[in-house]
């Protein structure tokens, strides 16, 4: 208790500034973990639109990054999972169209990275 | 026409560090509908699983404007907000255009709330009211509420020796919202993302209330594996037992139809809370089921194709 | 600067909102408070003011809007009574909780059950301690004055809490008096803009309202709504002392009236202070040592200042227009509840009167104060005025 703020500090009405929730690593949660393989991906954005922890981050690229096949994919591509937030649902595994992502148990992990 | 690529391109709602469960529909839900806003999005939020999770004090996962009041009442709170808004654009308060929505659980809708969203309907506010509706109060436990389903067990109505679970079946809350003549009312569901950005961009660019229900499978009360959310949302259209379809200006239209729809068992099973039914003393709960399923179907196949306004 | 018009309280109450020209008003009918909203959309519908209004389904859902309006920006009010504010409780318990400067004309009304329209206090008593300033009107004037100075005190930056202005159902609202009434530029120069330091409508600036707290937090939030409320009470007498320079009239936490030298004052609220200073008067030109307290700010209750000035007197008698079942009646517990840190403290006695809107007499108080002086007090047990045996 002694970490946290006193009454006087607090913002008022128990408002709350925007998005503090980042603070809060979710990713301690996980038991299973997605494994990417990009190079059978075809930034498809499934497994983004659907994860519910909005763990998998993307970025825009006129480059391009290598794929399924060996294509170049560009435009909006994903990368790896966010490890800081993923819970390990496992919804992305099972959606991807490819089946480029397994889940493993964490203590399989070699590194285990969970924060 | 819109692409998951556009979706996922905008700036998510929501951010992360929220504390639904592991395999939680919601997010893609709030973020897809956000998503199909032209214009910065204020949120008014009935208390429900998405209420609680994403404000634990102090963490707050929202990066847009956001307030919760109690559970009964979101759709007048954004009556509120609608009509300050109104008033401080016209007296030259504020210049930004803004998109107001309204979030709640099906207890905070079907239920409880009910009064205040057929009020706020009816006196035409320019909002969406989106319902994710995972069929029971689930931020509380898994109780009954006028979406669950029939023959579904549920803490305060469980299937024991004396019941098979509900016995009645769930509001159409989606007729009702339109039976008050609102310009757009529609139906939707996680697993079918584009469809729901798509008539969220209709519902933001009604004249007028919009409203829309979106089924979203709860991984931790309808008790199936986490992973398996979107897969449940998608056997739930291709049963007919969740439809997906959209009441613009009054007439029907049916956005996905199954090409051989699905028996309601593939639906049912895996999800504890119908594991009763596949004793064999309630084949005939499963019978009356999809009965009632293909009725339903048959009914709305029929408003679509008379294009009479409702 | 004044005219005088001749208006019910319910109007004045209206002309009061009409000169605030507030940017959202959320209307729902119940009697006696149904003339405000009545006369108030009326000024609207005339082009009078360009207030947007909502015609709600219901109290709960006139609280939420008030509430969604304030938290977006905007100086909302809405108006209330009896069974309207006990269906809206919820809402209006977490308001000040959310800190808004809400300010709610109440026409106090008597509670079901039985269903009854008429004037007592059992309406807002129930409300009185979950965190809203209440400021009680003896007669219209008082009712149309004490909007403004609800008005700046709520939304003062030490304070920032809604508050109840509240005047007597029927008696008030719907007596008809020479109410002066200030000019139009007066009141707006004296009540300004609300300009919220954040909202939601500020898209720029997103920031959360409402959020879960939990063990560890609720308490620390909890903890300022009171800083905020010992504030109001030092807010009141400025503003007060403000108002004060535009009406001519005195802004007191409590009014004394011929309370010098005398031996027995009775305590009562709103309109029976009118009542019972006629009776006053009378007995005073008898001889009798008599005098009146009538409280206007209730909440925050002003216990140091009770207790200065109740310890002059030998006996008090604190009429209550409402019950507190199983308990001291609340106006009663308040003026018992000050006189604790006191060597010296008069007798006491406490009555109830007037439920369900029954009159209250000259007669009748007139036989309260020979009781009080006679000495034959009972601090335990409250009295009935006007109760048939
Ligand atoms: C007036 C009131 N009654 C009951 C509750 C307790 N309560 C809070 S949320 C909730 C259920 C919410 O169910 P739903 O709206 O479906 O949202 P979900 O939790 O399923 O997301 C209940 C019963 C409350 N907060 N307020
Ligand atoms: S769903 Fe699979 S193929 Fe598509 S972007 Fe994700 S990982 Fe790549
Ligand atoms: S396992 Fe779940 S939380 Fe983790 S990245 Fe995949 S979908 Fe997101
Ligand atoms: S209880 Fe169900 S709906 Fe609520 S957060 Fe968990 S999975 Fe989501
Ligand atoms: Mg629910």
């Amino acid at each position: 208790m002694a970490d946290k703020k006193g009454w006087k500090d607090l913002m008022r009405g128990g408002d709350l500034p925007a998005a503090t929730s980042v603070q809060y690593k979710t990713g301690s949660w996980r038991s299973l973990r997605p494994v990417f393989d990009p190079s059978n991906c075809i930034h498809c954005m499934i497994c983004v639109s659907y994860c519910p922890d909005m763990a998998i981050p993307t970025k825009k690229t006129d480059e391009g990054v290598t794929g399924k096949a060996g294509r170049v994919y560009k435009g909006i591509v994903r990368l790896e999972t966010d490890f800081d937030y993923c819970k390990g649902c496992g919804i992305c595994a099972t959606e991807c169209p490819t089946k480029c992502i397994t889940m493993i148990r964490e203590e399989e992990t070699v590194e285990s990275s969970s924060r | 026409m819109a692409t998951i690529q556009e979706i996922v391109s905008r700036e998510t709602p929501l951010a992360p560090g929220h504390r639904m469960c592991a395999g939680c529909g919601i997010s893609p839900i709030v973020n897809t509908v956000v998503a199909a806003s032209d214009k910065p999005v204020i949120i008014a939020n009935a208390t429900s699983c998405l209420e609680v999770t994403t404000t634990i004090y102090p963490f707050s996962a929202w990066k847009i404007p956001w307030v919760h009041l109690t559970f009964e009442n979101a759709a007048a709170v954004a009556s509120g907000i609608e009509t300050a808004y109104k008033s401080l654009k016209k007296r030259g308060k504020i210049t930004d255009d803004v998109n107001i929505l309204a979030f709640g659980g099906d207890g905070g809708t079907y239920d409880i709330g009910f009064q205040a969203l057929s009020g706020a309907l009816e006196r035409g506010h320019k909002f969406m009211y989106v319902v994710y509706d995972n069929e029971g109060y689930m931020n509380t436990g898994n109780q009954r509420s006028g979406a669950t389903p029939f023959g579904a067990s549920t803490t305060t109505v469980p299937a024991g020796t004396h019941s098979f679970g509900k016995p009645q079946w769930r509001k159409n809350i989606v007729e009702i919202a339109a039976a008050h003549r609102i310009p757009f009312t529609a139906q939707a569901a996680v697993h079918n993302l584009l469809d729901l950005y798509n008539k969220a961009k209709k519902g933001f660019g009604a004249d007028g209330p919009a409203f829309m229900a979106v089924l979203q499978p709860c991984t931790t009360n309808w008790h199936y594996d986490s992973e398996l959310t979107i897969a449940y949302s998608r056997l739930a259209s291709e049963t007919n037992f969740w439809p997906l379809y959209e009441v613009e200006n009054g007439k029907v239209h049916i956005n996905y139809k199954p090409k051989e729809r699905k028996p309601i068992e593939e639906f049912l099973k895996g999800q504890r809370r119908f594991k009763h039914l596949f004793k064999p003393e309630n084949k005939h709960v499963i019978e009356e089921m999809q009965k009632m399923i293909d009725e339903e179907w048959e009914r709305l196949l029929q408003l679509e194709a008379a294009q009479v306004r409702f | 600067m004044s005219v005088t018009k001749p208006l019910t309280g319910a109007q004045a109450t209206a002309e009061a909102m009409r000169q605030i020209n507030p940017d959202v008003v959320v209307a729902y009918p119940i009697t006696p408070q149904t003339p405000v909203v009545e006369f108030f959309s009326e000024f609207v519908a005339n082009g009078i003011v360009d207030t947007e209004t909502i015609p709600v389904e219901s109290e709960h859902s006139a609280m939420s809007a008030t509430v969604g309006a304030a938290a977006a920006g905007a100086r909302a009010m809405c108006a209330t009574s009896s069974q309207g504010l006990a269906l809206m409780w919820e809402v209006v318990a977490a308001t000040p909780g959310l800190r808004l400067p809400i300010v709610m004309p109440v026409v106090n009304r008597a509670l079901s059950a039985p269903i009854n329209i008429h004037c007592d206090h059992s309406d807002s008593m129930g409300a009185a301690t979950i965190g809203w300033m209440q400021i009680f009107s003896e007669n219209a004037q008082e009712a149309y004055e004490n909007m403004f100075l609800a008005l700046k005190i709520a939304e003062h930056p030490d304070v920032l809490l809604p508050a109840m202005v509240l005047q007597d159902g029927f008696i008030t609202s719907h007596g008809v008096e020479n109410v002066k009434v200030l000019g139009d530029g007066i009141v707006k120069a004296f009540v300004g803009d609300r300009n919220p330091d954040r909202y939601l409508l500020d898209v720029k600036h997103p920031y959360t309202i409402g959020p879960l707290a939990l063990p560890d937090y609720y308490f620390e939030i909890k903890r300022q709504q009171e800083e905020a409320m010992i504030n109001a009470k030092r807010v009141y007498l400025e503003v007060g002392n403000e108002l004060s320079r535009l009406t001519g009239n005195k802004y007191p936490y409590f009014e004394e009236y011929r309370t010098d030298g005398a031996e027995a004052v009775i305590v009562v609220l709103s309109s029976a202070a009118g009542t019972a200073k006629d009776v006053v008067d009378e007995l005073r030109n008898e001889g009798k040592k008599v005098g009146l307290i009538k409280p206007i700010l209730f909440r925050p209750f002003p216990y140091k200042e009770m207790r200065e000035a109740l310890v002059k007197f030998a006996v008090v008698g604190v009429l209550d227009r409402s019950m507190s079942f199983g308990s001291y009646d609340p106006l009663y517990a308040d003026i018992r509840n000050s006189l604790f840190e006191s060597e010296r403290k008069p007798k006491l006695q406490s009555y109830v009167f007037g439920l369900g809107g029954r009159d209250i007499f000259k007669s009748e108080i007139r036989q309260v104060f020979n009781e009080l002086l006679s000495g034959n007090l009972d601090s335990e047990h409250h009295k009935y005025i006007g109760l048939r045996g």
